[in-house]
């Protein structure tokens, strides 16, 4: 076991590494000159070769990456350059609020793709079964654009059940901070239910029919029984191996999220400082995201391995 | 010896099974809905190849005097913010959306089609590990998120919105090849190719290739849905087609401050590329469980 974490574990490192040079070089091609950017157009062209010097865009390009990265492992991932903050403090500010939207997104997801998805398989062919699978494929169809958007013209502007956007920290006010964050979470976790509903149909349609299942039923057990206690445990696995491998996706829908419903995460962030060229801070969001993902893919391998004794555990099997 | 009597008496068939039944019906379904998903398609595509004769309207003719006008029979999804007709506006922002969807995937099948079927095929450590490790970074990102990053880099167009969509999803068909020249590397068909001496290049078109196509062409069409949704995306954020283009992200995006007095501007372009996307899914799933010998 530990030979294969540490096998993942290195192959993760050698991933991060080529992430960080795709984000570097993604940023460094842009056309422009970031002192020019900073100092703005009336600049006087000593002040912006100064600060060309200081900020060591001379070097070559390597050492520009090589000088990047260790501040990156110092957790320096540079200044913004609308106001200089160092670009740590603002994702510092921004990720909780993103976290709190992608755990109650995740957890609307969960809560509605378990029932659904057992429902439909264990009812396959009926209209429930049916209905699950119009669910299914329209919420993978659906863009969380339009969802958020025909949420807030059903709830807010028809109803006036909620408020159409904002955001209160969890911490100042949890009540207000989870009304406000509904709508987001509905519109982002929509997409993901529907994914995790269609794969736990297929893999629980899949397990039931396994001769335990069979004995689990000649025994006399009750179907209640049998689903929840036995079918259900192994249907979850590759439901898990979506959960991660969707976390990708998921952070990507929230930057539309965020802008629909004005939450002020990452993807917020990330759109504004597109908007604004403001390229250290996409730098640093972008970055902070991938290695997010990577990080939760290898977690997601690491926990698959210890539920599910029949995968091999690497090249110690072999 | 005695041989076994056979008797003769009428021809009985016993009831299908319950299991039999709802396999059928959800198979009868899934026809009928990929039918559909098909029919809609077709229908999208002449929309947008006719949309100068189809659009009662120019899709950018103004006229204020009819600005925020709810649908009637002149305007039959009514009007915007600037009096343009939503109706024509939607027609012709079809062609925006399947060209986007067409050309994105287009690109990343002409960059990903090759380095899959090299990587798969050679398995040396510059073509298969530089190329996999390099996908495989490329799919840490949010694909949105590159898009967004990619397309901002390259400045606010639907060209620059169809390369950054096209580049992203490239790693899904290197993937998807890859896996699938792997499998078909090691089949007689290729061994007897070799040992009659042809060429690497020609094996991999002549023989490999044709034999991957399907899993293909079901990628392709199931990323042109997603690269509907994509451009739209990008649009609604001021990234992808720029004005006075309609686009459909965009006209939801500009709706959306309307949304108390003229609803009708974000909901039919939101409406469409919902039918769009999962007219194209079903369609794809179809062709998917057509050219799958298991499902048959």
């Amino acid at each position: 076991m530990l030979y294969y974490i540490a096998r993942r574990l290195v192959l993760m490192i050698g991933i991060l590494f080529l992430v960080s040079v795709l984000v570097f070089v993604l940023i460094n091609v842009i056309p422009g000159d970031p002192a020019t950017l900073m100092l703005g157009q009336e600049a006087t062209a000593g002040a912006r070769a100064a600060l060309r010097q200081s900020l060591g865009l001379n070097d070559p390009l390597y050492i520009q990456y090589l000088h990047w990265v260790g501040g990156v492992l110092h957790g320096n991932l540079g200044y913004s350059l609308a106001d200089h903050t160092p670009v740590m403090s603002i994702l510092l500010n921004k990720i909780p609020v993103t976290l709190e939207l992608t755990i109650l997104s995740f957890l609307i997801a969960v809560a509605i793709a378990i029932p659904v998805g057992i429902i439909s398989a264990i009812r396959k062919g009926t209209a429930w079964d049916y209905v699950t699978t119009v669910f299914a494929l329209s919420g993978v169809s659906i863009p969380a654009f339009w969802l958020g958007i025909l949420l807030i013209y059903l709830f807010s502007v028809t109803l006036g059940w909620l408020p159409p956007s904002g955001y209160v920290s969890l911490t100042d006010n949890p009540v207000k901070s989870i009304v406000l964050m509904i709508m987001p979470s509905i519109s982002l976790g929509i997409r993901l239910s529907a994914q995790l509903t269609r794969m736990l149909r297929s893999s629980l349609l899949e397990v039931m029919e396994a001769d335990y299942i069979r004995t689990g039923y000649a025994k006399g057990l009750m179907e209640k029984a049998v689903v929840f206690k036995h079918a259900l445990r192994n249907a979850m696995l590759p439901v898990l191996t979506v959960s991660g491998l969707e976390l990708s996706a998921f952070l990507g829908g929230a930057v539309i999220t965020e802008t629909i419903f004005a939450v002020p995460g990452l993807g917020q962030l990330i759109v504004n400082a597109i908007l604004t060229r403001d390229f250290p801070i996409v730098q640093g969001a972008i970055l902070f995201i991938a290695f997010a993902v990577v990080f939760v893919n290898f977690l997601v391998d690491i926990a698959y391995s210890l539920l599910d004794p029949r995968i091999s555990l690497g090249g110690a099997s072999k | 010896m005695e041989q076994p009597q056979l008797k003769a008496g009428p021809i009985t068939f016993s009831k299908p099974s319950k299991k039999v039944v709802s396999r059928r019906s959800s198979k009868i379904l899934k026809h009928k809905l990929a039918l559909m998903g098909g029919i809609f398609v077709a229908v999208l595509i002449l929309l947008a190849v006719f949309a100068p004769l189809i659009a009662p309207y120019s899709p950018i003719r103004q006229s204020y005097a009819e600005a925020l006008k709810p649908p009637s029979s002149a305007h039959w999804f009514g009007t915007d913010t600037l009096g343009r007709d939503l109706f024509s506006r939607i027609i012709f922002g079809a062609q925006v959306s399947l060209k986007a969807g067409l050309i994105s995937v287009g690109l990343a099948l002409l960059i990903g089609v090759p380095l899959g079927m090299i990587s798969g095929y050679f398995r040396g450590l510059w073509d298969d590990l530089i190329i996999m490790r390099v996908t495989d970074a490329m799919l840490a990102f949010p694909s949105l998120i590159l898009a967004l990053t990619l397309a901002a880099v390259l400045g606010p167009s639907l060209n620059h919105a169809m390369i950054a969509i096209g580049l992203v999803f490239t790693p899904n068909f290197i993937r998807l090849v890859r896996g699938e020249v792997l499998a078909q590397r090691e089949r007689e068909y290729v061994t007897a190719a070799k040992a009659s001496g042809l060429k690497n290049v020609h094996i991999m078109i002549r023989h490999i290739f044709p034999n991957i196509l399907g899993p293909i062409i079901v990628q392709a069409t199931l990323n042109v849905a997603a690269a509907i949704i994509a451009e739209a995306s990008l649009s609604y954020l001021g990234l992808g087609t720029q004005l006075p283009t309609p686009s459909w992200g965009a006209m939801l995006a500009e709706g959306q401050g309307y949304l108390q007095q003229a609803p009708w501007i974000s909901i039919f372009p939101g409406l469409f590329i919902f039918v769009a996307v999962i007219s194209i899914n079903v369609f794809g799933d179809g062709i998917r469980d057509w050219l799958d010998p298991k499902i048959k």
